[in-house]
């Protein structure tokens, strides 16, 4: 018997229980399609955290000046100072392995275009900034030496400020009013849309750091250079520890710190991020696992069933042993229905956990990514459960003595 | 004249607890080609369990048989299903069709284990179910045929592969008077056309439609008879004018 003519042996009977063909298939279906959603979204969620660190870059530290800003006064001076530019400056002068180190301050600001308005985050920032964060301009340009010496009053903006100020309109040359001080756009930055926690990464302006500092922000400062953070950019992952050693105590002995006070603290973000993303994949691993249980079951259910229909049908086993069939031929009859059962059941699975996980990432916005390889897999893993738990029915069924088989009531 | 099956010194012996219960008690019979062969016997008397000795279904005790020559007594379980499927053909009492499948499918069946080509199967299916008288029901299921019907089903498949010998176990046993008539005379010539056959019954009147009469009692052969079988087709008619005769009293 060649293996198509067996294969529409094997879909016959199952065709002719139709209904206990599915319900035995729906453990596997069920089982499958768990297994494929679990592992889409525990893919998706760990492709979210790769996609912040890289938006990040894995290889980027934020130094922030501790206490001096909150409430946007200045707090009783202690002996030590904030953080400056020119920490920022030593930090990318005498740490080798640093790439670029990009001062920053921060204010919030309302801008003002003809009869519109936005509110939005007003950063001071120096050139450095566009290759510590991986910004480029998709119009205009960045600022010259003599708008940063001079507290120029102009600005790059984000695409989200674009759009709500200007819409289609070109913005480069036009001036706003930020918190009432005309400044002129000479840039608009390339959008990166949303960050993992859905926050709108384009709703920013950049502008230099002394026209935040003395024309903006109106906070008071431990000294004229002060800024809230630094962030810098190594050269290479790997030095990140040796970086993060060499800058505590470049700083350390810059702000003058004691071992009780530290005016600064340096944070590894994709550090963080990955450290929030391990419990996540943890806690998706196991909901993978309980899947997995619910595939065993499936098993069970197809041996529970190919068993009743050895029994049953051992009459049918005994005409075919009589008119010829082979042991290995029932054995192989019965194997097949398994394995079809299973695949079948494996592939309606998958199109049910297609289905589900595009639409779970249509409505709740969950990232969920369907590797075709667990695709194969599953489908491939449902065959061999088909094998597995086929086997012991299969066996029962080809050892069956034609003549036993055939006066069976 | 040459032997389709011989059994020497059969044997058949079933376990029942402590006691041996001795089913065949050395049975010697050789069935020649072209045989229309006739086992009688009372109810216990061993007639199946020769059938399926013959039929290569079950395995003697001790003694032998010879298949067309060959010793089949200790073959293997695969060798004697392709034995089976080239040299015999079975007829039960009680059909034995695959449900829920068509009469063309059923008569496919043994084809489908020697792997004959799809379309020539189709083809030979087809001719047998002619044969048998069937060629306009082949695409009937078996819940959707009569008694008689069905055991020409039956009795298409087990000719399918054109086998050296036709085994029927009571082929009569579930069908009426008539029925039973109609499905003798198609016996009757097959055995014209040079069938070999055996067939069990424990109807006298059955067993004068074959050409040889053998009957077992207790586990042995005490006869052995060679007569010129009656005419299947006069007994129908006979049978249907004495019914009509009946009704019309
Ligand atoms: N599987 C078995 N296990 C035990 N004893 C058996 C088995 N098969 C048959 N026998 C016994 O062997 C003897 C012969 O049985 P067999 O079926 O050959 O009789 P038979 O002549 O066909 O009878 P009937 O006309 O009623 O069909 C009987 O006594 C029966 O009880
Ligand atoms: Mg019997």
């Amino acid at each position: 018997m060649n293996s198509i003519t067996l294969l529409q042996v094997a879909w016959v009977a199952l065709k002719v229980n139709l209904l206990r063909s599915i319900l035995t298939m729906l453990g596997i279906i069920i089982g499958v399609a768990a297994v494929i959603i679990m592992l889409a979204l525990g893919a998706g969620a760990r492709y979210d955290v790769d996609q912040q660190i890289k938006s990040l870059g894995g290889n980027v530290f934020v130094v922030f000046s501790r206490g001096r800003f909150s409430g946007g006064a200045r707090q009783s001076s202690g002996s030590s100072q904030g953080l400056t530019e020119l920490d920022a400056l030593a930090i990318e002068q005498q740490i080798p392995e640093v790439n670029v180190a990009a001062p920053t301050l921060r204010a919030n600001g309302q801008l003002i275009f003809g009869n519109l308005n936005w509110s939005s985050d007003i950063h001071g920032v120096t050139n450095s900034i566009y290759q510590a964060q991986s910004w480029t301009l998709s119009e205009g340009r960045t600022f010259s030496d003599a708008e940063l010496a001079s507290a120029g009053r102009v600005a790059v903006i984000g695409e989200t400020v674009k759009r709500e100020l200007f819409g289609q309109s070109d913005p480069v040359g036009q001036t706003v009013r930020v918190n009432k001080l005309p400044v002129t756009i000479i840039g608009v930055l390339k959008g990166k849309g949303q960050n993992t926690q859905g926050n709108d990464q384009d709703d920013l302006i950049f502008m230099p750091l002394d026209t935040v500092r003395k024309r903006i922000s109106g906070m008071t400062l431990s000294s004229p250079k002060a800024v809230r953070s630094i962030i810098v950019q190594v050269h290479d992952e790997r030095d990140m520890a040796s970086v993060e050693q060499q800058m505590d105590s470049l700083l350390r002995q810059r702000l003058r710190a004691t071992d009780g006070q530290t005016p600064f603290s340096i944070r590894n973000l994709a550090e963080m991020i990955e450290t929030r993303s391990q419990t996540l994949q943890i806690f998706n691993g196991l909901l993978a696992a309980v899947a997995s249980v619910s595939l065993l079951v499936g098993g069970i259910g197809i041996m529970n069933i190919m068993l009743v229909s050895v029994t049953e049908r051992t009459r049918e086993i005994g005409l075919r042993m009589a008119v010829g069939a082979e042991p290995k031929v029932i054995m192989k009859q019965f194997l097949i229905e398994a394995v079809l059962l299973c695949g079948i059941g494996g592939i309606i699975g998958v199109t049910l956990a297609v289905i589900t996980s595009l639409s779970m990432q249509y409505f709740t916005g969950f990232t969920a990514i369907i590797d075709p390889y667990v695709v194969l897999m599953s489908v491939g893993f449902s065959c061999l459960i088909g094998i597995f738990f086929g086997y012991y029915p299969a066996t029962k069924a080809a050892k069956l003595q034609p003549i036993d088989a055939l006066r069976y009531e | 004249m040459a032997a389709v099956i011989q059994t020497k010194a059969l044997e058949k012996h079933y376990q029942m607890g402590s006691e041996t219960l001795r089913a065949l008690k050395g049975i010697d019979v050789q069935i020649n080609t072209g045989e229309f062969v006739a086992v009688m016997g009372p109810s216990g008397s061993g007639k199946s369990t020769f059938m399926n000795m013959l039929g290569c279904l079950d395995i003697p005790t001790c003694g032998q048989i010879l298949l067309q020559g060959e010793d089949v007594t200790h073959l293997p379980a695969a060798t004697l299903a392709q034995m089976r499927n080239k040299y015999i053909g079975f007829i039960f009492q009680q059909f034995n069709l695959l449900p829920r499948t068509s009469a063309l499918d059923n008569v496919v069946l043994p084809m489908l284990y020697n792997n004959t080509p799809r379309q020539q199967a189709l083809t030979q299916a087809r001719e047998c179910l002619e044969l048998v008288g069937l060629g306009s029901r082949t695409t009937h299921q078996p819940s959707q045929l009569s008694g008689g019907q069905q055991q020409r089903v039956a009795i298409a498949r087990a000719l399918v592969n054109q086998p050296a010998l036709l085994l029927a176990d009571e082929p009569t046993g579930a069908l009426d008077t008539e029925t039973g008539l109609e499905i003798m005379q198609l016996f009757q010539q097959l055995h014209r056309q040079g069938k070999t056959l055996v067939l069990v019954t424990h109807e006298p009147d059955i067993a004068e439609f074959a050409s040889r009469q053998l009957v077992f009692r207790d586990g042995k052969l005490v006869s052995d008879k060679r007569s010129t079988p009656a005419c299947a087709q006069t007994a129908l008619a006979h049978f249907r004018q004495q019914r009509l005769a009946e009704a019309l009293e």
